[in-house]
């Protein structure tokens, strides 16, 4: 299989040289890290007071693991390394409650992470020729941004469609091409159930690729996906603490994603212990970007549940595999894409006053696209008597859930009492989802 | 003269009237009048009874939730023209129906009606002027 690169060089270095660089670029950013608020105080803790400290590479593990409540604590600018005035991007997420995290970017740290995209896109063999649809949201989640300017960087003719609309989807497929998408694989089996309403048949269709991510899927989806259209289906993975996708990609060869080690440090711990795991094993993957300035962040614990890929790959790229994500070590749950927290449907539910005390969170699948139903007990004290006034209490609960959590979810109203009760830890969340 | 209704938030769920029904019988209520306004997945049941709050009470202790509401017995005409001489005199007066529904029996010959009005006192007072019949609670009892 012919294989191409964005940065030969660097996609093959030899792996001493990479941990040396890794060092390298360690160092950089601690002298960075220290200039936070955060890091300030954390760094000096652990002994490290200046980047003189991590002389070898094991002296990176004396840096604490910073968490995701960390960032939040961080907010808004705990965690900001430059004048606000070399910020040239700011991406923030919804936190479970209401606190968000944000990431800062200079020119150079985006500069960065659109080299990462551009290799990565390359890495699965796509080119300047390629008509490339983005069909990821745009804004605040980075997704859409991240591939876009990649995509951009590499050549390609790039369609910034973002999320939804899948008429006009399929009609621009049609009109000019596209031969690439960046797509969730929910969303991509949901476009080929819709061929035939909108009348278009795969074969009216060029495409050749699609980029999946945002969402856990099997590799029997990933087969499906790619059989129901004719292309190679790749797995992305990325998070917006680490900038966003461009993190680690499959390459043509499709046995796990290349996490690029030039620019992040890839470590793989026990959850519960912190030890770290050797190549093979499973356990949370944790990450230091290693060229951010304006948001150094080190050791990120993600939450994510993968082990890497033992030995190396036929693309002769020595940058370590990824599995495909297996799980998470919190609660969160990804419904079409989005990340959502139980607790943020809670904030949302629990401040209307016509709703009772219990609650309980289903997730179903609709098709290929996920379902979230939020089952409420009404507040008795509070009702009326009027069916108009439940009505209007159900759309303010849907209109409310939507504004936080951007999902439109089904909301079922029930009687006080009807809901299970639980005794001890609640099993708010059920999940039904066949995994796809 | 008012009326109460009681109005209980019921989910579509398989013997859910039947288990109000069967707890107003065992609690000697009787019932008067009845209609289900139904949405998706919930209903509310409206009821006319002898016995409101005895009805309240045993509702609530039994877990559902319940409510009393306002509402109006008026006497219709049991004939063509009946009911829109009624709905027409309270048009006049820009007096607005939320909804309504029918008793069980009859009162001299003549239809009883439920209604929901915005203005119930007005409504009342637009009803006698027009002498309409308004059902009492005392009528009530004696159906």
């Amino acid at each position: 299989m012919a294989v191409s690169y964005w940065d030969k060089e660097i996609e093959t270095i030899n792996r001493n040289e990479l941990k040396k660089l890794q060092l390298k670029r360690v160092r950089t950013v601690v002298g960075w890290a220290l200039k936070t608020q955060f890091y300030k105080s954390r760094l000096k803790k652990a002994g490290v007071n200046s980047p003189d400290d991590i002389r070898t590479f094991d002296d990176i593990r004396k840096i604490p693991y910073t968490t995701k409540d960390d960032l939040r604590e961080c907010y808004p600018n705990g965690l900001l390394a430059v004048p606000m005035e070399d910020v040239v991007r700011v991406h923030t997420s919804s936190g479970t409650t209401g606190t968000p995290t944000v990431i800062y970017h200079t020119k150079k740290d985006l500069d960065h992470w659109t080299e990462m995209v551009a290799r990565s896109i390359v890495c699965t063999g796509a080119t300047k020729k390629d008509v490339f649809q983005n069909m990821m949201s745009y804004g605040m989640f980075t997704g859409g941004l991240g591939l876009h300017y990649g995509a951009e960087r590499v050549g390609m003719t790039v369609i910034p469609m973002g999320g939804g609309n899948t008429k006009r989807q399929l009609q621009l497929m049609k009109d000019f091409g596209s031969t690439v998408l960046h797509i969730t694989p929910s969303y991509l089996l949901h476009v080929h159930s819709k061929l035939e309403e909108f009348g278009i048949s795969s074969k009216d269709l060029k495409l050749r690729k699609a980029y999946l991510g945002a969402e856990p899927y099997s590799e029997n989806t990933r087969k499906k996906a790619e059989a129901l259209f004719g292309i190679d289906a790749y797995n992305s993975y990325g998070l917006s603490e680490m900038n966003g996708p461009g993190v680690a990609f499959e390459c043509v060869h499709k046995c796990g994603m290349h996490v690029w080690e030039d620019n992040y440090l890839l470590e793989i711990i026990d959850p519960l212990t912190g030890e770290l795991l050797a190549d093979g094993k499973e356990g949370e993957i944790v990450l230091s970007n290693l060229t951010r300035q304006a948001t150094p962040l080190l050791r990120y614990r993600t939450r994510d549940i993968a082990f890497v890929h033992k030995g190396g790959c036929d693309c002769k790229r020595t940058h370590r595999r990824l599995s495909r994500i297996t799980g998470r070590t919190d609660d969160m749950l990804i419904i079409n894409g989005v990340n959502v927290y139980p607790s943020q449907i809670e904030e949302v539910i629990m401040r209307i006053p016509q709703v009772g005390t219990n609650y309980q969170i289903y997730l179903e699948k609709e098709g290929t696209l996920d379902r979230l139903i939020v089952k409420v007990e009404i507040y008795s004290k509070m009702f009326r008597g009027d069916l108009s006034e439940i009505d209007a209490l159900k759309a303010r609960i849907i209109d409310d859930l939507r504004a936080s959590i951007i999902i439109h979810p089904v909301v079922e109203l029930h009687e006080p009492g009807s809901l299970p009760v639980f005794e001890g830890k609640a099993k708010r969340v059920v999940d039904n989802r066949v995994k796809l | 003269m008012k009326l109460t209704q009681l109005s209980v938030f019921l989910e579509n769920k398989k013997g859910r009237l039947y288990q109000v029904c069967a707890l107003l019988g065992k609690s000697k209520i009787n019932i008067r009048a009845l209609t289900v306004a139904e949405s998706e997945d919930f209903g509310i049941l409206r009821l006319v009874v002898d016995k409101p709050e005895v009805a309240a009470d045993a509702l609530k202790k039994a877990g559902f939730v319940a409510n009393f509401t306002e509402i109006v017995a008026v006497e219709v005409g049991d004939h063509p023209g009946g009911l829109s001489s009624v709905l027409e005199a309270l048009d006049k007066k820009d007096i607005n129906v939320e909804y309504m529904y029918g008793f069980v029996e009859k009162a001299s010959g003549n239809a009883l009606m439920v209604f929901r009005f915005d203005d119930p006192d007005k409504a009342i007072a637009v009803l006698k002027e027009k002498n309409i019949r308004v059902v009492g609670k005392k009528d009530l009892g004696d159906l």
